[in-house]
């Protein structure tokens, strides 16, 4: 289980997130919602090391990451797919994927996962040797989601995925999502301005503003209510 | 700021009135010091044309300039180019002198209009060239005739004027003119700073699109900034070459190139004042790195190598502990030791 | 027409030293921004202890080995030390820090190994070979220049195409932020990066230190032609830093030997001055469609 607790993010001045404690169960699909500016981003970047805290804890199966580097808690099972999808585009399909698994020393199971993310993204395996600039947005979405699955993690962490897609890619993104934690117990943090889609798979809502969590509810019944919806969601 | 009174509220008599007092204390000094002291104080005025030129280009307006040795090298060719020209010395030294600043401007402004499309690293390296290439030109076998080869130009000393006295020495004299110099550039420089151009030079370094949105033509901003940098640096060159009655090749390294860096990063990369006394440190380190190497029995050569090591370990450190200079670090310490003793 | 291969075959020759230079320089700007004013610097200090190891009475070889080695440390450690913290600050800043790497390790040497200039023993005769019954310009030494530097943007090409070694270090190159996210320590493949380049620089010195002599200042015109062939091939392009290579190395060899040699470093500043304002993103740039 990830658990955050009494959060303090600042750049500068400006406080991103003020104070934010949750949980995230393992083997589901938790959604965190709010409007631009909320602090989505900025918790993730804490999560896995890449903005240091001013005060806080962040902890995942019992281990503090807050004192870890981003390339160390990639290793404890956590993936990150960034905003933007951080796909490289001056690398290759096959390339970017097999990065996402080189820091694991079991050169057969590099293979295979790379093989089953293929089986997985039938759109990738045709173009293996292509510049991942090729790609269109759907397939950069799916090879940054299969980069991160090649590290076989525990906890999958997504960004924004349906940024810039058209809504019947993004349902796609969202089926494939539930499938991979009903089927494979992958447990995923999802952050989304696209709270309908979102919380259409998310089995608990987590809704942030301006730094704060401000609701934390199952995500049928954060779908269901109109006053939280029209306040906090905008829909 | 609190109002100053009657005319002291305009910054270019303040300007004025500080020069006075310093043109005051260096005719004194020089009344006391010896010959040697004449010379240190000339190369210190020298140093004080270029570095102050070099602190308005890259202190305030934020380019970069590896290649000032080269525009001091301009500078002094020109002068014993026209001396040549002139061999009965009909000229007047302040005619020189202007013609080899002016010369040095418009090389300045050439160099400018390239500079002005180009950043960072890419105007490092280009302006780094120049500072390996220019005084290869002199040896080149097209123009080693007109510009003496390796061997260089022979340049004319000025005589002091009889109404001074005959005990009136010929350094005596060059270290009044040096600084003469040095007290007109420091003037107009520090004019040009808290004049509306030096406003727009310090928008356009810090934030060149918010600049332009402002109304600021930048190019011709950063272009006029050479000018006026080249111009500082072509007088020091040609009055270097006035003070050592030679030019070649050999007095424009790179290696002078990155002394006169290191003496706007030891000032504080913006502050005409920091110029003055990162001058004085360029002058002076050589001459302690000589008597060091001398009292640990190593030969003057070594000496030299010290210095250049020293200017080497300065760019680095000052740039790894204090990265907005040294000036800025004594700042910065100031503050920490006030703050400590305030609470007590 | 036979001076004209005969500076084009010293051209050439010159050219790969000037691309193994300008690798180096491709190569650490690729991985972090930075151009290595002291690359040129770097590449002399380990001559120096080349031709220390040749006074001792060891074979060129051993020499040529323990020189390569000596950048490769001297490199990572310059980016662990002194790049480093200056690689988050603004470029003026690490302008300068090389540059003061530069004149630093040039003193050093003076104080070192002395300032006269030395002649640098080559591996091989630098008299021309004979095709047919004619000498021609192109001594067993130039080949042997031009096979070494070859070998070596091949087995760089090697290691950055088909290593993983490689791969993780194009994408601590290209994406930091998202390498380390994937788990790829980016700052040793920062440093790693540094090495090689030091060694490829290392390489380029000892080639060109039986035509220029050594001292301690004997690069400065050199990594002045390196950066301008890195330029002309686009600074980020390791192809790019082999044509621009050869492109200095021809362009000065004509100007040199029709015009004298002290117009090279003239020519090479024209050169470069012009490029800068024609097309400052290189001629071998791909101008590829970066980020949507």
């Amino acid at each position: 289980m990830l658990s955050v607790h009494d959060l303090r993010v600042s750049y500068g001045a400006v406080e991103a997130i003020s104070g934010v404690s949750l949980e995230v169960p393992d083997g589901a699909v938790t959604a965190v919602l709010g409007a631009n500016g909320a602090g989505k981003t900025t918790l993730l970047r804490t999560i896995t090391g890449l903005v240091r805290p001013r005060s806080g804890r962040v902890a995942y199966d019992g281990v503090e990451l807050t004192s870890l580097r981003a390339e160390e808690i990639v290793r404890r099972g956590v993936a990150h797919v960034p905003e933007g999808r951080g796909v490289i585009q001056d690398l290759t399909v096959d390339e970017n994927l097999r990065l996402g698994a080189l820091w694991r020393s079991d050169r057969d199971d590099r293979k295979k996962a790379l093989e089953e993310v293929y089986e997985l993204f039938p759109p990738l395996d045709t173009r293996r040797r292509q510049s991942a600039y090729t790609l269109s947005g759907g397939e950069r979405q799916m090879l940054a989601i299969g980069r991160a699955l090649m590290a076989r993690p525990k906890l999958l962490l997504l960004d924004e995925p349906s940024l810039g897609l058209a809504p019947l890619i993004t349902a796609q993104i969202m089926a494939l999502l539930r499938q991979l934690s009903s089927e494979s117990g992958l447990t995923v943090l999802l952050v989304e301005q696209n709270a309908r889609s979102a919380l259409s798979i998310a089995d608990q809502g987590i809704v942030l503003a301006l730094g704060k969590v401000v609701v934390t509810a199952e995500a049928s019944r954060l779908a269901e209510d109109e006053d939280l919806r029209h306040h906090y969601l905008g829909f | 700021m609190t109002r100053m009174p009657g005319p002291l509220r305009f910054a270019a008599v303040r300007h004025g009135l500080v020069v006075i007092v310093l043109a005051a204390a260096v005719a004194g000094y020089t009344q006391i010091a010896g010959s040697f002291a004449d010379f240190q104080l000339a190369q210190i005025a020298i140093y004080v044309m270029a570095i102050a030129g070099l602190t308005v280009l890259t202190g305030l307006n934020g380019q970069v300039s590896l290649g000032h040795g080269a525009l001091m090298a301009i500078g002094g060719y020109s002068a014993a180019l026209v001396m040549q020209h002139d061999p009965n010395g009909h000229l007047p030294l302040a005619v020189v002198l202007v013609i080899a600043t002016a010369a040095t401007a418009v090389a300045g402004g050439i160099i400018g209009v390239a500079a002005a499309r180009l950043r960072g690293p890419y105007l490092a390296g280009a302006t780094l060239a120049l500072a390996v290439g220019i005084p290869q030109l002199a040896v080149a076998r097209q123009f080693a005739h007109t510009l003496g080869g390796e061997q260089g130009l022979t340049v004319r000393s000025p005589q002091a004027p009889s109404f001074l006295g005959s005990s009136f020495s010929l350094e005596h004299w060059l270290s009044w003119i040096c600084a003469a110099g040095a007290l007109v550039v420091l003037f107009l420089l520090s004019n040009l700073v808290t004049s509306r151009y030096g406003r727009t030079f310090r928008a356009v370094r810090d934030d060149e699109i918010a600049a332009a949105l402002a109304g600021i033509h930048v190019a011709r901003t950063q272009v006029l900034a050479f000018v006026v940098s080249a111009a500082s640096a072509g007088l020091g060159g040609a009055l270097l070459g006035v003070v050592t009655s030679l030019v070649a090749p050999a007095g424009f390294t790179l290696v002078l190139s990155i002394a006169l860096l290191t003496g706007i990063v030891l000032g504080g990369l913006g502050s005409i004042v920091g110029a003055v006394w990162g001058s004085i440190l360029v002058v002076y380190v050589p001459q302690w790195s000589t008597d060091l190497a001398h009292s640990l029995s190593f030969s003057t050569v070594m000496g030299s190598y010290f210095a250049v090591a020293f200017y080497g370990l300065v760019l680095i450190v000052v740039m790894l502990v204090f990265p907005s200079g040294l000036q800025g670090g004594i700042v910065r310490l100031w503050g920490m030791a006030a703050s400590r003793v305030r609470r007590g | 027409m036979h001076e004209f291969v005969s500076f084009t075959l010293s051209g050439v020759t010159q050219g790969m030293i000037y691309s193994a230079l300008a690798m180096s320089l491709v190569l650490i700007w690729r991985g972090t921004r930075i151009v290595n004013f002291a690359q040129g610097a770097m590449g002399m200090i380990t001559t120096y202890v080349a031709i220390t190891v040749v006074d001792r009475g060891d074979s060129y070889w051993w020499a040529l080995v323990i020189a390569i080695l000596a950048g490769v440390i001297i490199g990572g450690l310059v980016e662990l030390v002194l790049v480093r913290p200056v690689e988050s600050k603004p470029p003026l800043n690490a302008v300068i820090v090389t540059l003061g790497l530069l004149i630093l390790l040039e003193a050093i040497a003076g104080m070192v190994w002395g300032g006269r200039y030395r002649s640098f023993p080559p591996a091989f005769s630098v008299q021309g070979v004979f095709v047919g019954s004619s000498r021609i310009n192109l001594s067993p030494f130039d080949i042997f220049t031009i096979c070494a530097v070859l070998a070596v943007m091949v087995g760089l090409l090697v290691l950055f195409r088909w290593t993983s070694i490689g791969l993780r270090m194009r994408a601590a190159a290209f994406e930091p932020e998202v390498a380390r996210l994937l788990g790829v320590r980016v700052g040793r493949m920062l440093t790693l990066g540094w090495a090689l380049a030091a060694g490829a620089g290392s390489l380029a010195g000892l080639l060109v230190a039986p035509n220029v002599f050594l001292y301690p200042s004997n690069m400065d015109a050199v990594l002045v032609y390196g950066f301008t062939a890195a330029i002309l091939g686009g600074l980020d392009s390791p192809v790019g830093a082999l044509i621009g290579g050869l492109g200095i190395g021809l362009a000065l060899s004509y100007i040199g030997g029709y015009e004298g040699a002290s117009l090279e470093t003239i020519g090479a500043l024209v050169i470069l001055i012009a490029l800068l304002m024609v097309r400052p993103e290189g001629l071998f740039t791909r101008v590829a469609p970066r980020r949507v």
